[in-house]
């Protein structure tokens, strides 16, 4: 089996990486920006798979079921406060939500 | 022994008054302030005397008693040179006579306060005041070492402040209030340095300790200390040149003037000196020192007596040059006619106090004695005390005054550090002395009025006034008779009482010289009789210039008034110089104060103050809020910039990771 040089999910991971973080920075809608933190987090699991995958141990693999775990707590409690929000402010429009604010 | 190992109480007494009236008394009524504070310096009169009784059993090897109280201030390691200073009172014989005075004059004075400030405001705190002074003054009679003695001795210029100050809203009363606490801190700066000194050389501020150990010190040392110690005497006592705070504190009210600026606190320096006295005896250029300013002041301060017209800054110089007298006797080594002097100056200048304080208050805040006269048949009993203070002050043989001031002239005369030129100043002090008293009481009592008799209606005062001066009348006659026998040849009992505290610890030649005057059968001359003795005593110089000064006054203010008048006109310039006080007020302004206020206002204040201190203070703010308020920028409250920022700190922290650490290799 011919395998697949290591820089190539590196190189794949920190292209998705920048997606998600180019989208977190520049999209408005909450849910889409909650759609880029997935991204960017599967974008670490793929950089964790590919170095486990390369050095033959199981460590990455654990720290990526870790990640997932997370992430789906992370979704549940994210959710929750999209709708929230949506029921409050009839808008998903990140820039509105600016209580805090000085 | 039951009040002598519990010394404190006569010090809480006055302090326990002092706190229930200066917490309560302001919603109490006038009776009830009155019994808390007269009561409690009864109360600590009657512990006083109780102690004197105890104390005259004790035997000699326990003079002085301690009490120990409690370690107040532990310094360093616990050697031989550790600092450390305990609560202890002691009393001697030098603390018996000075308690006596005290606590006895200051009840006196307390009971006259009761009737001279009745109609005054602020009631309560005048006498929350007047008891702190006592627990301070008494703090100072009873230390057993120079720290609490320094307590007492802040303590009781405090207090001398506040009372200056009592009518505070009257600016000069506000001013001369600040002008003592001032003048004397001058004084005090000295006294500290001294003490320090003290510290420095023998290794402890305990009395006893410092005197078993003052034979192996060398005399520059001694005389530094003593020079030092000797310039908070000067604040404190008033003498040249810091004499200039007494005269502006009869601003405050008379009872005041009376106990603190009479009878005890300006006393304390005299104490001190007297208290001190094994390390002045062994430094004879600072007790050289201590005469000529005692002689001088006692002097100078009578001239300037002469022709003021407020009765209460006439009697303030007569303090100044009284006290003046004082040092005189403790320069020449004649301590005990110091203190003996002490004594009957705190007896018959405390009634001069008291009966000018009756005269002011029957004539209604009258003190000009121009505008007084004829009020001899008017008050009787304030007449007839006051004459007798003054025949006291004046020296006349059989009053308390003629046996101390003779005591002293005499020293001064014949003592082993005789000084013809202060005896000479002494004599003529006392002829003004005797001078401006009779003057004071010509012009007030004699004469016709120069007042208003329909507008101002003369009244005796009430009981609670004159009863106390008839007191102090009496010690005005009869104070100075402990001395009486030497008159006829015998022993001078004050003499002899005081002796132990003079002689414990004094330089061995003084001892001889004792000893070669006691051997009769040396004398060039057979034993004089009683009545010679007497004789010689009466017919002496301060008799015959006091007896000089009443004819004179009696001369110019009875007999013929145009006179002074004349004079004032014919020595112009002198009068006014005197009027003016030499103008030492206006050269201290000048001088002192004036460039003082200068350097103050243009450059500690406007530069350095505004511009260095404010500058720092305000420039640390400054920087603080203008980057703060930068900074603030970063917070805009939107998500994604903070998450713009997080990935541009995480760029930044790998660009440095991997780029300038190199951390790869």
């Amino acid at each position: 089996m011919s395998a697949v040089p290591i820089s190539f999910y590196l190189v794949l991971s920190a292209i998705l990486f920048g997606l998600g973080v180019v989208a977190f920075v520049f999209k408005r809608n909450i849910i889409t920006i909650f759609m880029s933190i997935e991204l960017m987090l599967n974008a670490v699991n793929l950089a964790f798979v590919a170095f486990a995958r390369a050095r033959g141990e199981l460590d990455g693999l654990v720290f990526v079921f870790f990640v997932i775990v997370v992430a789906a707590a992370e979704a549940a409690v994210g959710l929750a406060i999209v709708i929230m929000l949506a029921q409050n402010r009839q808008s998903l429009n990140v820039e509105r939500v600016n209580l805090l604010k000085l | 022994m039951l009040l002598l190992n519990h010394l404190w109480i006569i010090l809480a007494l006055p302090l326990a008054g002092a706190a229930i009236n200066g917490l309560f008394g302001k919603r109490w009524p006038q009776s009830a302030v009155n019994s808390v504070a007269v009561g409690s310096v009864v109360l600590s009169f009657l512990a006083a005397a109780e102690t004197v009784r105890e104390f005259f059993h004790l035997a000699a090897d326990q003079i002085p008693f301690i009490g120990n109280y409690f370690t107040w201030m532990v310094g360093g390691e616990a050697t031989s040179h550790a600092f450390r200073v305990d609560f202890a009172l002691q009393i001697d014989q030098l603390t018996v006579v000075m308690l006596m005075v005290v606590t006895f004059v200051g009840m006196l004075i307390h009971i006259y306060s009761t009737g001279y400030m009745a109609h005054e405001g602020g009631y309560y705190r005048f006498f929350c005041y007047l008891n702190l002074f006592m627990f301070f003054m008494l703090t100072l009679v009873m230390a057993a070492n120079l720290i609490v003695m320094f307590v007492g001795w802040e303590g009781v210029g405090l207090c001398s402040y506040l009372l200056i100050g009592f009518w505070f809203l009257k600016k000069s009363a506000a001013d001369a209030g600040k002008k003592a606490f001032i003048v004397t801190r001058i004084g005090d700066f000295g006294f500290t340095v001294g003490i320090l000194l003290v510290f420095a050389t023998f290794g402890s501020v305990a009395f006893g300790e410092i005197f078993a150990n003052v034979s192996d010190k060398s005399v520059d040392v001694l005389t530094t200390i003593c020079l030092l110690l000797f310039a908070g005497a000067i604040g404190k006592s008033a003498q040249l040149p810091l004499y200039v705070w007494l005269p502006d504190a009869m601003e405050g009210p008379t009872p005041v003037s009376a106990l603190i600026h009479a009878a005890t606190m300006v006393t304390a320096g005299v104490y001190m000196v007297a208290r001190m006295n094994p390390l002045f005896s062994r430094a004879p250029v600072a007790m050289l020192v201590v005469a000529i300013v005692g002689a001088v002041t006692a002097f100078y301060s009578a001239t300037i007596g002469l022709v003021q017209t407020d009765i209460k800054k006439v009697l303030a110089y007569s303090t100044v040059s009284q006290l003046g007298y004082m040092f005189l006797a403790c320069g020449v080594g004649a301590y005990t006619a110091g203190i003996f002097h002490l004594m009957t100056h705190a007896f018959f200048k405390g009634l001069l106090f008291l009966a000018a304080g009756s005269v002011i208050h029957a004539m209604g805040g009258e003190q000009d004695m121009m505008k007084m006269g004829g009020l001899r048949k008017k008050i009787p009993a304030t007449y007839w005390t006051m004459f007798i203070g003054t025949l006291a002050i004046a020296g006349m043989p059989g009053f308390a005054g003629f046996f101390s001031k003779d005591a002293i002239l005499e020293a001064a005369k014949d003592g082993p550090h005789a000084n013809l030129i202060l005896w000479l100043l002494g004599v003529a002090g006392a002829g003004l002395t005797s001078f401006y008293m009779f003057r004071l009481v010509f012009l007030t009592f004699f004469g016709k009025p120069r007042y208003d008799e329909h507008k101002v209606h003369v009244h005796e005062s009430p009981k609670n006034m004159t009863v106390p001066l008839m007191v102090l009348a009496f010690l005005s006659i009869f104070g100075g008779w402990f001395a009486a026998p030497k008159l006829v040849g015998g022993i001078d009992y004050f003499d002899k009482f005081l002796a132990p505290v003079f002689s414990a610890y004094a330089p061995t030649h003084v001892a001889e010289v004792e000893v070669r005057v006691v051997d009769p059968s040396l004398r060039p001359y057979p034993e004089p009789s009683p009545a010679m003795e007497l004789v010689r005593s009466l017919i002496s110089w301060p008799v015959f210039v006091g007896v000089l000064g009443l004819l004179v006054a009696w001369y110019f203010y009875i007999k013929r008034p145009d006179i002074p008048m004349k004079m004032a006109q014919s020595a112009h310039a002198l009068y006014l110089l005197l009027l003016n006080k030499y103008y030492v007020d206006e050269i201290y302004a000048a001088l002192i104060v004036r460039p003082l206020l200068w350097i103050s206002t243009n450059v500690l204040w406007h530069v350095v103050d505004e511009g260095a201190i404010d500058g720092v203070v305000n420039g640390t703010a400054t920087v603080a809020r203008e980057s703060g308020s930068q900074a603030r920028k970063l917070q805009s409250g939107n998500t994604r910039s903070y998450a713009a920022w997080v990935i541009l700190g995480a760029v930044g922290f790998t660009v440095i990771l991997f780029v300038i650490l190199d951390v790869v290799h």
